[in-house]
């Protein structure tokens, strides 16, 4: 994995280079999301790719299997991401936290058996969720234009790149084709889209308009995640101004609210990145 | 799954708890509890009976919520160029939007329990953030849901609710000033009435 790292950082260079030209293409009202046209594309290829085929699998294993073993399969799954959950928040200096993470690997892929259950959690080791993306915006990385990547769903430029380093370092991207690799990495995602399905109501009924009130909560999660659940309160701009002042470069550095990686419902696959977890 | 688990858990607050002196904390533990205590006996909201779910948030959560004060949020600067009808009008319909949300969010409660995190209230303070989390047994991440309460003659009141960092009442800034850029106040109450409508047809159809 190693050696693997310079090529990496060259494609992080290139895809910042491509976010930043996609920004140039399309304009829109938003300053946060220059690229709407482009983005709302993208979300009804999501959309239609997701009712065709992911969300009718996802159903199906959701109605085959018990809870219990899907909260394993959740777990396994839930465990070896916390060995990048670990590698993050030492990069991100969180030294303590990265001990937490590695405690909780070691713990639940032996007494937990393989990850399938998460003992750690039970016993006062709380699981974290970091990510490449998060690491970069703690660094100082501003958070670039929306982008609604196929497939992936909601990311903003930071997070695309992020992503591209989350999947380089995933470890089941790094088992052969022989190895069950495909399977595994089919299973993540129905699993993943499964846990997703209550929140699909939900959000059917919360929308006004759905792209935009998933990408409005996209861009919020990710702030508060980015503060570990201590962001700041957005300004209120309420009845005192009159103007509608640019809050742009604010919030260009800002990433604003997101919808919870619940919310990525059009996300046909939720990377593991927000562990849509919970269940 | 953690949005949900948020929306049902955003009902909590409730009209029985007399307001007048009650602590922020207070108020958000004993009405979370009393209407998690109802869901848990009732088998047509565990079952998707979204109407039933609706009555209950109505009698023992929205007392204590300020629904002026999230539309006044949510409009951020627009709110200043509704007429006190078209606001008055604005705060209905939000009301009824947010409240279906919750109460479908209830129906799909599936016994996870509220954690409720160490609060105190400062002396003078009138806008506080009552953090709790919601668990499930046997699974991983745990859901933050934080509640915004803002102190008013008639106790504390609710203004927002925080799920996983994202504010249900701010997640609907950027579409509503859209709403109003393209086709003024009377289009984002069309559009607000207009899913309300719908929204009430598919209630009604289950």
């Amino acid at each position: 994995m190693k050696t693997m790292l310079p090529a990496r950082i060259k494609s992080l260079s290139l895809a910042f280079a491509a976010a930043g030209l996609l920004a140039g293409c399309a304009t829109s009202g938003n300053p946060k999301d220059p690229i709407e046209g482009f983005n709302r594309a993208m979300f009804a290829f999501n959309e239609g790719l997701d009712s065709a085929i992911v969300k009718p699998v996802a159903t199906g294993y959701e109605a085959v299997l018990p809870s219990p073993v899907r909260t394993g399969v959740t777990n396994f799954f839930s465990n070896i991401e916390d060995l990048l959950i670990g590698v993050n928040n030492l990069l991100q200096g969180k030294g303590s936290q990265a001990i937490s993470d590695l405690g909780r690997v070691v713990i639940n892929s032996t007494i937990g058996i393989l990850g399938t259950f998460d003992i750690a959690s039970d016993i006062g080791l709380e699981k974290h969720d970091e990510d490449f993306g998060q690491t970069f915006g703690r660094w100082g990385v501003g958070s670039g234009a929306y982008v609604v990547i196929p497939v992936f769903g909601p990311r903003t430029a930071r997070d695309t790149v992020g992503l591209v380093l989350d999947v380089a370092a995933d470890p089941l991207t790094h088992l052969g084709a022989g190895d069950g690799r495909d399977v595994l990495l089919v299973l993540r995602a129905v699993n993943d889209r499964a846990n997703l399905l209550p929140a699909d109501k939900v959000v059917e009924e919360a929308a006004l308009d759905k792209y935009s009130y998933i990408r409005d909560g996209y861009l919020q999660r990710r702030r508060n995640l980015i503060h570990d659940g201590n962001a700041p309160r957005e300004p209120e701009a309420d009845a005192d101004q009159v103007e509608r002042p640019v809050r742009a470069e604010a919030d260009a550095v800002q990433p604003r609210a997101g919808v919870e990686a619940a919310a990525t419902a059009p996300p046909v696959l939720v990377a593991r990145t927000e562990p849509a977890a919970a269940k | 799954m953690k949005f949900l688990l948020a929306f049902f858990s955003g009902l909590l607050i409730s009209s029985t708890v007399l307001a007048q002196e009650v602590a922020p904390d207070a108020l958000v533990k004993t009405t979370t509890e009393e209407v998690l205590e109802i869901v848990r006996k009732d088998k047509d909201i565990q079952s998707g009976n979204t109407k039933k779910a609706i009555d209950l948030v109505e009698a023992k959560v929205l007392p204590n919520f300020n629904f002026t004060r999230m539309t006044q949020l949510a409009m951020a600067r627009d709110w200043r160029q509704a007429t006190p009808a078209q606001q008055k009008t604005l705060t209905d319909e939000f009301h009824t939007l947010l409240v279906r949300t919750y109460a479908k969010a209830l129906t799909e409660y599936k016994n996870q329990t509220v954690h409720y995190k160490p609060f105190t209230l400062k002396a003078g303070e009138t806008d506080v953030r009552v953090r709790t989390e919601i668990r499930q047994s046997g699974a991983g991440k745990n859901i933050e849901l934080d509640y915004w309460l803002e102190k008013s003659p008639t106790g504390w009141k609710v203004y927002d609710i925080e799920v996983g960092g994202i504010s249900i009442v701010t997640n609907y800034r950027e579409s509503f000033a859209a709403e109003v850029r393209n086709n003024g106040i009377d289009g984002l109450i069309k559009s607000l009435q207009a899913k309300n409508k719908s929204g009430e047809a598919a209630s009604v159809k289950k």
